[in-house]
């Protein structure tokens, strides 16, 4: 009895450590094409460690790199676990900062004690709208959700080079020959305080606390259980009297939400105005994307996340410092980010098999008369890995 | 403004480039309709365009053949058909999400390759129109269909090809099985990973050539993210088309119809804000998804990996 709780808890281990063994994996071929591509992994590496965390500047600029990516990551964490992808994130981010943006340029006298939350709040809604509609297309009219959000980034980056090039442009690109799309510099009331003389902003504080937030909504409120409760079993939940379609849209609602609102803090808290090159990228950096690989590297879970989008935020800022020293394309980033999903994912069969052998050994201590621990540890196993 | 479109030559040029469009839509859609008629998801289908594309494109331009360009597009596409039919059925990876995984990957492969390997943006001369005698003389009707290249024929072809697969052969119904009751054909003797494997390997393929297409074929560069997003509109034309691939082939054409309308729009300079022009067809795409999706039922098993005895 007590060696097979050992060997639960090593299991539990295990588990825990799936997620690094993947990176692990991914950094391998990552070597690997470093060695084809004719440059020394070690010193690659290193550069980008150091890129990444070799002074105080450096620690800050990741920290601030890996601020969207755990705001989409906790947005991420929401759908996910009711079952629901969303792959707007990118789409979602624009719209948000498009809304908060478009209130600090409207109102530059008013006071930024009230004006920033109000913005914020703005960010929020307008993530929470292009994240809902995908949310109630799927709820009643049976669209996939991962077309109709990959549907809705492209969207919103025409909506985003609209108005950049046209009623939010900047007066001075305007004048001008060149005509970035950027809109003016909000008033320097409504930049986010910055913590300590780094670029390091309020943005990561508000991120953090959310991250504890959204691990209470998930799994102390009855609205967590009820879109854990959908995304397990859509059925079972609907026998139970759950209302599952309106959870569908409130998972994608509020999954949108934290993606807006990690638009609104880029533009507050970082470059202090909306600019872009005409892509999604050009204003997000991808974060809508990275953010996925963040949560999912963090297996779902708020506060798993933290760690996780540092970590990823700190390949994305260490890039920068590799791509100098080895002459290898900041791209290898994007590869390494892709195998990451892809080895996390595929890593799951370990754990869902060991889950089946844990069930089975209670099932079989069950039919000798004995209580079946297992079961109930299966059971928040699941529900909080 | 609306004369301006309904001119004789302009309404040609759309509908030519139209047609022309449409090409890259088709492979990648009816390789994904394969790949989703067994049960699988591959949402990688943009990561291995862009992998198909390059490959194409590199090798055209340094050994100056089309067809090796070609030819490396399709291993490139094998590999990753591979590698994504391992991920989801051995190791019966979460379907969406590794697709996911794979975009990435493609995307940033291609990207690397593409500024350590060439550095700037080159062209190549790609496949030409080809002259069909009688055909391509017929007014307006030759103009607009057999003024086309070979990988733009080949992809109609495909369709007809696809059709009688899936609906006359005993493959066909074997991925049809798999696809609905993994178990029942399972327990007939149909190999249910054998069947998946093949048809997702078929899709990347697939995916790869609509890649060259681009590259090698339509617009004859290559350039980073040249896909933008086309792979993805591409699985969105499967559930349009109901899994079907004639209607695959319609929607495809409303599609790359309305691109071209587009195109021709900021051409002509009509004033709509080409920022609008160019949202057309993505809210076209949801639109049509709303109205459509509901009344077909996708395959029963599509994302669901199958294991013996469950």
């Amino acid at each position: 009895m007590k060696k097979r709780l050992q060997s639960q808890s090593v299991s539990k281990l295990v588990d825990a450590l799936l997620p690094i063994f993947a990176t692990l994996a991914a950094l391998a071929i990552g070597a690997l094409m470093l060695i084809i591509l004719g440059a020394n992994p070690f010193e690659a590496y290193g550069a980008l460690i150091e890129g990444a965390f070799g002074s105080g500047n450096a620690l800050a600029d990741t920290i601030v790199k890996a601020t969207p990516l755990l705001l989409v990551g906790l947005g991420i964490c929401i759908s996910f676990r009711g079952n629901v992808i969303n792959i707007g994130g990118e789409g979602q981010m624009i719209v948000g900062a498009l809304a908060a943006t478009a209130l600090g340029l409207a109102f530059p006298e008013w006071p930024g004690l009230l004006l920033v939350p109000l913005a914020m709040l703005a960010g929020f809604l307008g993530g929470a709208i292009w994240g809902g509609i995908p949310g109630a297309l799927k709820a009643y009219f049976n669209v996939n959700e991962i077309l109709s959000t990959i549907m809705m980034n492209a969207i919103a980056v025409q909506l985003m080079n609209f108005m950049l090039k046209g009623p939010m442009m900047d007066p001075v690109q305007a004048s001008k020959a060149s005509r970035i799309p950027q809109t003016a510099r909000l008033a320097k009331a409504f930049d986010l305080p910055r913590l300590i003389p780094t670029r390091l902003h309020l943005g990561t504080v508000i991120a953090v606390v959310l991250a504890i937030l959204v691990y209470i909504l998930l799994w102390r409120t009855t609205t967590g259980y009820r879109i854990r409760a959908v995304g397990q079993n859509p059925h079972a939940s609907r026998y139970a009297g759950i209302d599952v379609k309106r959870q569908i849209v409130l998972a994608l609602f509020l999954s949108g939400a934290f993606a807006g609102l990690a638009g609104a803090i880029q533009v507050f808290g970082v470059n202090h105005r909306m600019i872009t090159d005409g892509s999604a990228t050009g204003f997000t950096g991808s974060a809508g994307f990275n953010g996925i690989v963040a949560a999912l590297f963090g297996q779902l879970h708020p506060l798993g996340t933290i760690p996780a989008a540092f970590l990823f935020g700190a390949l994305l800022v260490g890039a920068n410092k590799l791509q100098r020293a080895v002459q290898v394309p900041s791209a290898l980033i994007t590869v390494l980010n892709g195998l990451v999903v892809v080895f996390v994912v595929s890593s799951e069969i370990w754990r869902r098999h060991r889950e089946q052998k844990r069930l089975t050994d209670a099932m079989m201590e069950q039919g000798e008369g004995k209580p079946p621990p297992g079961i109930k540890e299966t059971a928040e196993a699941e529900a909080e890995p | 403004m609306i004369e301006q479109l309904l001119t004789k030559a302009v309404l040609v040029g759309i509908l030519t480039s139209g047609i022309r469009l449409a090409t890259p839509y088709l492979y990648a859609a009816i390789g994904e309709t394969f790949s989703q008629r067994s049960g699988v998801l591959n949402l990688g289908v943009e990561g291995q365009m862009l992998l198909g594309a390059f490959a194409a494109f590199y090798v055209s331009l340094t050994t100056g053949n089309l067809w090796l360009g070609m030819l490396a597009a399709i291993v490139t596409g094998l590999v990753m058909g591979l590698a994504m039919a391992f991920v989801s059925i051995t190791l019966q990876a979460k379907q969406g999400i590794s697709g996911i995984g794979f975009y990435l990957f493609g995307l940033g492969l291609s990207d690397l390759l593409f500024q350590k390997l060439m550095g700037t943006v080159e062209t190549v001369s790609g496949f030409r129109p080809i002259y069909i005698p009688g055909l391509s003389d017929i007014p307006i009707i030759g103009e607009i269909f057999f003024n086309q290249n070979i990988l733009v024929y080949g992809a109609y072809f495909l369709i007809f090809v696809a059709w009688f697969i899936l609906n006359k052969t005993t493959l066909g119904l074997k991925i049809k099985a798999v696809g609905e009751s993994p178990q029942a054909a399972d327990s007939l003797g149909v190999s249910v990973s054998k069947v998946r494997y093949f048809t997702v390997t078929l899709g990347g393929v697939m995916s790869a050539i609509a890649g060259a297409s681009l590259s090698i074929a339509l617009l004859n560069v290559f350039q980073q993210n040249m896909t933008s997003g086309l792979g993805f509109i591409a699985v969105a034309l499967v559930y349009f088309g109901g899994w079907r691939p004639w209607k695959v082939m319609i929607g495809a054409l409303l599609f790359s119809m309305v691109n071209s309308l587009q195109l021709w729009v900021q051409v002509l300079n009509i004033p709509i804000p080409s920022d609008f022009a160019v949202m057309m067809p993505y809210v076209l795409t949801i639109f049509v998804l709303t109205v459509t999706v509901q009344r077909v039922r996708p395959p029963s098993a599509l994302t669901k990996p199958f294991e013996r005895g469950h």
